[in-house]
């Protein structure tokens, strides 16, 4: 089954022509035949342009051309634009948009022969920690399609994750690229602040958000990231670092690494079969030779408070731009303020209206220094306790999320305990450092993935990306597939 | 400050975002849940903290000022709700 292999194993077979980049593609396309009515990950797919593509990439390939991407199938998360498919973001306020243009990651992948295909479900404007804020459909976990995927990119963790996809491009605000991985099974990257453009990537919160990759194992995310990585013209906070070639740092070898176990990560709310198994991992990298080192991150308690005043600040904000003038549904009205608030109030789901609500409130006149230039203040603390932990360690380690996957519906009408779901991802987005989720075990009834979370300095990918190599080669979690047949 | 006192017709109509009694009532109680719990950040000392607001400033970034290619016309109007005469469309504003 071409579809369910890696980048690495599929460039091979590719590279030696034993297949092609067409039977690939269409290997995807029947696999969402046959279990996407169950998932629910894929929102749209355009068949014959996928082909079109997976026939182009196979063109190169017989001119000679050879790179590990060319005539690999990847999904994308409908957060993404793709030049001429649709981008709805999860919203009916998007009406029938369709990109005009290519995001950045877009353009670089298909220079390197990718077969880009799909739009995959989200939380609507990645809001949300269970895809189910998504206007069209909830995504199911393919291990166990009752219960939620996580989010907010669930569709592109349980397309990789059901096999639909070889590997698939999110965007990780709060941890919406590695909460979704853990739960699903599946390797998750967030890259550090600036490392990828966000050109064409539809804005949440500008300060936080990034793009990152959804993969089988941890030598595809090296792939991914140096495949999407570098300064962009068009996104003057891409940061002009070189980009090194990631797979060089994947040695095996975690020896003398010195890895930060935060004192205040070990507290309630912990779901024990978490606790277990990351305990067990933590065994495994120590046995591996790794040097366990306590850490203190002070300010921890107050994250996820911080995080939800510049989030939903900076959401009310970039989401002014939806009003039914220039792009998506509109709702007539007598005056423009009229047009405006009913285009407005019929097309965004509640989640949304919540945040765009708080956010608006938190800028309010009489609130603005209270809330939103305090919770800027504490970011800087968090950011510090970060950088200070980082003197002392090479890269911090912590569970990706409190719990496994939850039933679906179980917390949808509880907003405070759904974003308490984030505790353990969204420092890393305040403080601009990178991370990864690693499968790292199961629950044992019902058999659900749990998640490593591995979190490095800025620009510090190469670490991370050699501890959870490192950690991956000396077990099989990775290699388990979910019971869809 | 109360955390307790959002207005939440007020602030929708700040964010031009129309809801109906039922919503208006539904969030309200939720924001002020979440407002709740925002309100421990009034613990942190943060005398002399500067804020931040990206986690890597970049300052004065600049490209050069020269004219490239750019969406033509047709596909800048493509997906307007309404459109004519290569203009979007919106309710009259000025009489």
């Amino acid at each position: 089954m071409l579809n369910a292999l890696t980048i690495s194993e599929l460039g091979k077979k590719l590279a030696a022509r034993e297949v092609s980049a067409r039977e690939a593609t269409q290997a995807c396309l029947d696999r969402i035949q046959q279990v996407d009515g169950r998932v629910r990950a894929f929102v749209s797919y355009d068949a014959r342009d996928a082909l079109a593509q997976a026939a182009a990439a196979d063109q190169r390939l017989a001119a000679g051309e050879r790179g590990p991407l060319l005539g690999v199938p990847l999904g994308i998360k409908d957060v993404i634009s793709v030049k001429g498919q649709p981008l709805r973001c999860g919203s009916k306020i998007l009406g029938q948009f369709v990109s005009p243009y290519d995001a950045t990651v877009i353009q670089k992948l298909r220079a390197a022969g990718a077969v880009v295909f799909g739009r995959l479900n989200m939380d609507e404007f990645a809001m949300g920690s269970s895809t189910e804020n998504s206007a069209f459909q909830t995504t199911g976990n393919p291990w166990d399609t009752s219960r939620i995927p996580g989010g907010s990119s669930g569709g592109s963790a349980a397309a990789v994750a059901a096999d639909e996809c070889v590997a698939a491009l999110g965007s990780d605000t709060g941890g919406s690229i590695r909460q979704p991985a853990a739960l699903c099974g599946c390797v998750g990257l967030k890259p550090s602040y600036g490392r990828v453009s966000r050109f064409g990537l539809v804005a949440f919160a500008s300060s936080l958000d990034q793009i990152g990759s959804f993969t089988k194992q941890v030598r595809d995310a090296a792939t991914m990231l140096e495949a999407l990585s570098g300064v962009d013209p068009c996104d003057s906070t891409s940061v002009p670092q070189p980009v090194p070639h990631y797979a060089t740092s994947l040695s095996g070898e975690v020896k003398g690494l010195r890895l930060g176990l935060a004192k205040e990560y070990m507290v309630g709310g912990l779901n024990p079969e978490v606790r277990l198994a990351m305990d067990a991992a933590v065994n495994q990298l120590v046995k591996l030779g790794a040097e366990l080192v306590e850490i203190s991150l002070p300010h921890t308690d107050y994250a996820v408070a911080t995080y939800y005043i510049i989030a939903t600040a900076e959401a009310s904000a970039n989401l002014a731009r939806f009003d039914g003038i220039r792009y998506g549904a509109r709702v007539e009205g007598a005056d423009p303020t009229e047009l405006y608030s009913k285009t407005r109030g019929a097309g965004f789901g509640p989640e949304v209206k919540r945040r765009i609500l708080l956010g608006t409130y938190v800028l309010s006149s009489g609130y603005y220094d209270a809330y939103y230039i305090r919770a800027q203040k504490v970011r800087t603390l968090i950011r510090a306790d970060f950088l200070k932990a980082f003197e002392k360690v090479d890269a911090i380690i912590t569970p990706t999320s409190p719990t496994p996957a939850f039933k679906i519906g179980e917390k949808a009408d509880d907003p405070l305990q759904m974003y308490l779901m984030d505790i353990f991802t969204i420092s890393a987005n305040l403080a601009g450092i990178c991370g990864i989720s690693v499968p790292c075990g199961f629950t044992p009834s019902p058999r659900l993935p749990i998640g490593l979370q591995l979190l490095g300095k800025p620009f510090g990918e190469e670490t991370i990306l050699r501890v959870a190599h490192a950690y991956e080669q000396a077990t099989a979690w990775h290699k388990e597939k979910p019971p869809l047949s | 400050m109360a955390a307790t006192d959002i207005d939440v017709n007020y602030v929708a109509h700040l964010a031009r975002l129309s809801l109906s009694p039922e919503e208006a009532q539904k969030f309200g109680a939720q924001l002020k849940s979440v407002l709740g719990y925002i309100e421990k950040l009034q613990e942190v000392d943060v005398n002399g903290i500067e804020p931040t607001a990206h986690a890597f400033p970049l300052i004065n970034v600049t490209r050069p000022d020269e004219v490239r290619p750019s969406l033509d016309h047709a596909e800048a109007l493509r997906n307007a709700p309404a459109q004519a005469n290569g203009l979007f469309m919106v309710p009259k504003i000025v009489e």
